[in-house]
């Protein structure tokens, strides 16, 4: 036990450091580029330069759900089951429903701009949505506490079962809107046509942020195997003073 | 000994239901409240077109509120004196325990909903006609047997765990949505609100199958693990 406790000298690792690096880089460019060096949109005017930060956490976000299950699966199926997968798996949905905070609150603002409203009923936006209230629950059963075994078992088959409702809450949204009106002026998926400053900041974005996303799980986990690691050896500590009692 | 599932489910099923029958908690509470919100829903609208055109909707919504407290009563027996455990030590086989548990809940979900299309017919002025009647009940055995496997899939899950009133709901709510979606549509189509056809309305009585039977095999495969502590 005193090993496992003592082998944490805080949660930085020369990769973490990388990453970290690389993602104030990155993100330090989006910021310039971004904000200032790439041209307005001819339709959109300056509201285009939200989608720097929108689209690369709407990808991160999904990428993170795709993580959770994925990790999720692997702790199922392992023979071991290895608690690295379950701290990865929350970690994955913890930073991912950060981020999906963060496209909502981006795209609604862009939204709001653009289409002169907060919300519309398309199916992708409906089904973000519903993603991030998933997760919010999935990160709820995390906490409903236990043993990490329990925590690990509860969760993981959580994050299969949303992995079976999330095309079906897709499927019959897009049934139900394409039996109504379209609400926008503008379609959500009208193309834009990029010039290549744009592109690259976009795509450096994407980069950037997939790094920032990195980087916060590797932290998170680590932080999380702590946690875990600490209530082991406080169980043992109990165990051991409760045996010495016995034993004067 | 070894029981086969299907007996274990039907004994799960009867004693379930029995259980409802002695102690009349949804006889004398659950449907009385459901009702009360059909009527509350009446208050807020207040216009007698309005509410012939989203009946349908009203009363899956109702459906689903009751859904929240049915499914805590239904795992509440179980966890009250430790039955679950009980269950489980005994070795039978947790498949028998999610089908017979579901089996009940289905029951107890059609007499309610029975009585919320009366109060819909009576209150809210829909009509239904002769194919409006086939495909209300087909939408309503599949819509029901969707609600019935996903509530007992994640009330087994929250069985026991602290604050699960209010975590119930959440798990609940986004996986239903599609239940809600495509009932409501095949209501609406079934009292021919809104200028609906009747045809119109089997395309989600599908989508409905297919949601009863993804969520009946997933918790076939998932329900022991998620009770085994």
């Amino acid at each position: 036990m005193s090993t496992e406790t003592q082998s944490f000298k805080g949660v930085g690792t020369p990769t973490t450091r990388m990453y970290g690096l690389l993602a104030v880089i990155a993100l330090g460019w989006v910021f310039l580029g971004g904000l200032f060096f790439t041209p307005e949109d001819a339709v959109q005017g300056d509201a285009v330069r939200i989608m720097y930060v929108h689209v690369p956490t709407a990808w991160v976000a999904y990428l993170a759900f795709i993580v959770t299950g994925v990790a999720s699966a692997c702790w199922l199926i392992g023979k071991k089951h290895s608690m690295g997968f379950d701290r990865v798996a929350g970690a994955s949905a913890e930073v991912g429903v950060l981020f999906m905070a963060m496209t909502l609150l981006s795209g609604s603002l862009w939204g709001r701009i653009t289409w002169g409203t907060f919300w519309v009923w398309d199916p992708r936006l409906t089904t973000t949505a519903f993603l991030f209230v998933t997760y919010l629950g999935y990160l709820a059963v995390r906490g409903l506490g236990g043993t990490a075994q329990q925590r690990a078992r509860r969760s993981s088959v959580i994050a299969l079962l949303a992995v079976l409702e999330i095309p079906l809450v897709h499927f019959s949204v897009v049934l139900w809107r394409s039996l109504h009106q379209r609400a926008t002026v503008l379609s959500p998926d009208g193309d834009i046509k990029m010039d290549g400053l744009m592109l690259f900041t976009l795509l450096f974005g994407v980069f950037g942020f997939t790094v920032l996303f990195a980087w916060l799980v590797s932290h998170r986990q680590r932080i999380l195997a702590m946690q875990d690691a600490q209530q082991t050896s406080a169980l043992d500590a109990a165990v051991t003073e409760r045996l010495k009692e016995v034993q004067a | 000994m070894n029981m086969s599932t299907s007996r274990i489910a039907r004994a799960v099923a009867s004693k379930d239901l029995r259980i409802e029958l002695r102690s009349r908690v949804v006889t004398n509470q659950v449907l009385p409240f459901s009702g009360l919100v059909m009527i509350m829903f009446a208050f807020a609208l207040d216009n007698d077109d309005v509410l012939q055109r989203v009946a349908g909707g009203l009363v899956w919504l109702a459906t689903l509120f009751s859904l929240f407290i049915l499914v805590q009563r239904t795992f509440a027996v179980e966890t009250y004196d430790g039955a679950l455990d009980s269950l489980r030590v005994a070795g039978v086989n947790p498949q028998g325990i999610f089908i017979g548990k579901a089996i009940a809940l289905f029951v107890q979900l059609i007499v309610l909903e029975s009585m919320l299309f009366i109060a819909a017919i009576v209150l809210y002025r829909v009509n239904v006609n002769g194919s409006g009647l086939v495909l209300l009940v087909t939408c309503v055995l599949c819509a029901t047997a969707g609600l019935a496997f996903v509530g007992t899939l994640y009330g087994g899950l929250t069985a026991g765990a602290r604050g699960r009133e209010t975590l119930l709901p959440l798990l609940l709510l986004p996986v239903v949505a599609p239940v809600l979606i495509c009932a409501t549509r095949a209501t609406e189509s079934a009292f021919r609100s809104g200028g609906l056809t009747v045809g119109e309305g089997w395309p989600w009585v599908a989508v409905l199958a297919v949601f009863a039977a993804v969520f009946g095999l997933g918790g076939l495969l998932s329900f022991s693990s998620l009770i085994e502590e």
